[in-house]
């Protein structure tokens, strides 16, 4: 089991849906929205949030800053 | 765990940087300015020099980082910016002094400045970044554009015997005797953001040093210009940009 536990939040308006951090995260949590926000861009969400791990990965990609990443220990 | 026990302030392992405006960035989708305008700040914040750095902006994709970092900025004419650069280092020598520039500004219209900026070996740092085309005028050719790449003004490819050969002008500045640190990186993967992170951190720092000009090349990509998804461009930039400039320290001394 793994000892961390991560989670992500994404500025959602500020998200431009250029599909890197999909593509950086190495549990595949993240994938694009069927929705789209107020710009018509699908944007990045936590598909399957129990993989994450914290690794900050798709913070790092991100071009435009809009995520922010959480990380803890699982007690 | 629920999720509302992780997304707690104590728990918060990277956010934003506070020297980024809440200015939405001007550039399309998955572009490697958003990124590396996000290190710089990161660095300058690292750095705590907020308050003694003054950047100085291109002509080109990048010509409104001013509207995103939170530091002093100069605006320079196209290509101009190391001559700026040069004017504000030797009146502020105290100062923390960058330009950021890209390929068409540097390698084109700036060649003169910058290999004179580097000759002189003056005390700033220059980040380049290097995505083989001519980003913000709709894609044209630029000195760094790959042999046979299609862009608007070659469409059939760029071929040596009309249009020249790509230009590696990192190497060419590695050459002379006035840079200290001259390294080519990327940022399309995380570990390489973290390189790059680390180099510019490195450039920064050399400032201090008073060794000459620390030249930071970021090969990156313009997925507009190439008419490719960010993914797909980043993939194209590891299969054939990668080959011709190649990653790592060019020279560090």
């Amino acid at each position: 089991m793994a000892k961390f536990r991560g989670a992500i939040v994404v500025d959602t308006e500020h998200c431009k849906g250029c599909n890197l951090c999909v593509v950086a995260c190495p549990t595949h949590v993240l994938d694009l929205h069927h929705d789209v926000n107020g710009k018509g861009y699908h944007y990045s969400y936590m598909k399957n949030p129990e993989a994450c791990i914290g690794c900050a990965s798709c913070g790092l990609v991100c071009p435009d800053s809009v995520i922010t990443v959480y990380k803890a220990e699982i007690k | 765990m629920e999720l509302t026990d992780i997304i707690k302030e104590e728990n918060l392992i990277l956010k934003k940087s506070n020297l980024l405006t809440d200015n939405v960035m001007h550039y399309c989708p998955g572009c490697t300015h958003g990124v590396v305008h996000k290190l710089v700040a990161e660095v300058i914040e690292e750095l705590g020099i907020q308050d003694q750095t003054i950047g100085v902006s291109p002509v080109g994709c990048s010509v409104f980082a001013y509207n995103y970092i939170d530091i002093d900025w100069a605006e320079a004419a196209h290509g101009r910016a190391p001559a700026v650069a040069t004017a504000i280092q030797r009146l502020h020598p105290e100062k923390y002094v960058f330009t950021y520039q890209g390929d068409g500004d540097l390698a084109s219209i700036g060649c003169a400045e910058i290999m004179h900026a580097c000759n002189r070996g003056e005390n700033i740092v220059v980040i380049f970044i290097n995505n083989a085309i001519y980003g913000m005028t709709g894609g044209q050719m630029a000195p760094t554009t790959l042999l046979g790449q299609v862009t608007a003004t070659t469409p059939y490819g760029r071929d040596a015997k009309l249009n020249g050969f790509p230009m590696k002008i990192t190497e060419l500045l590695a050459q002379l005797d006035g840079t200290c640190y001259v390294t080519r990186q990327s940022a399309d993967t995380p570990a390489a953001v973290r390189k790059t992170k680390a180099a510019l951190k490195k450039a920064f720092q050399n400032t201090r040093l008073d060794k000459g000009v620390s030249f930071v090349e970021v090969v990156g990509t313009c997925n507009s210009g190439w008419k490719m998804t960010p993914v797909d461009a980043n993939k194209w930039m590891r299969d054939n940009m990668f080959p011709k400039y190649p990653l790592g320290d060019i020279k560090d001394i």
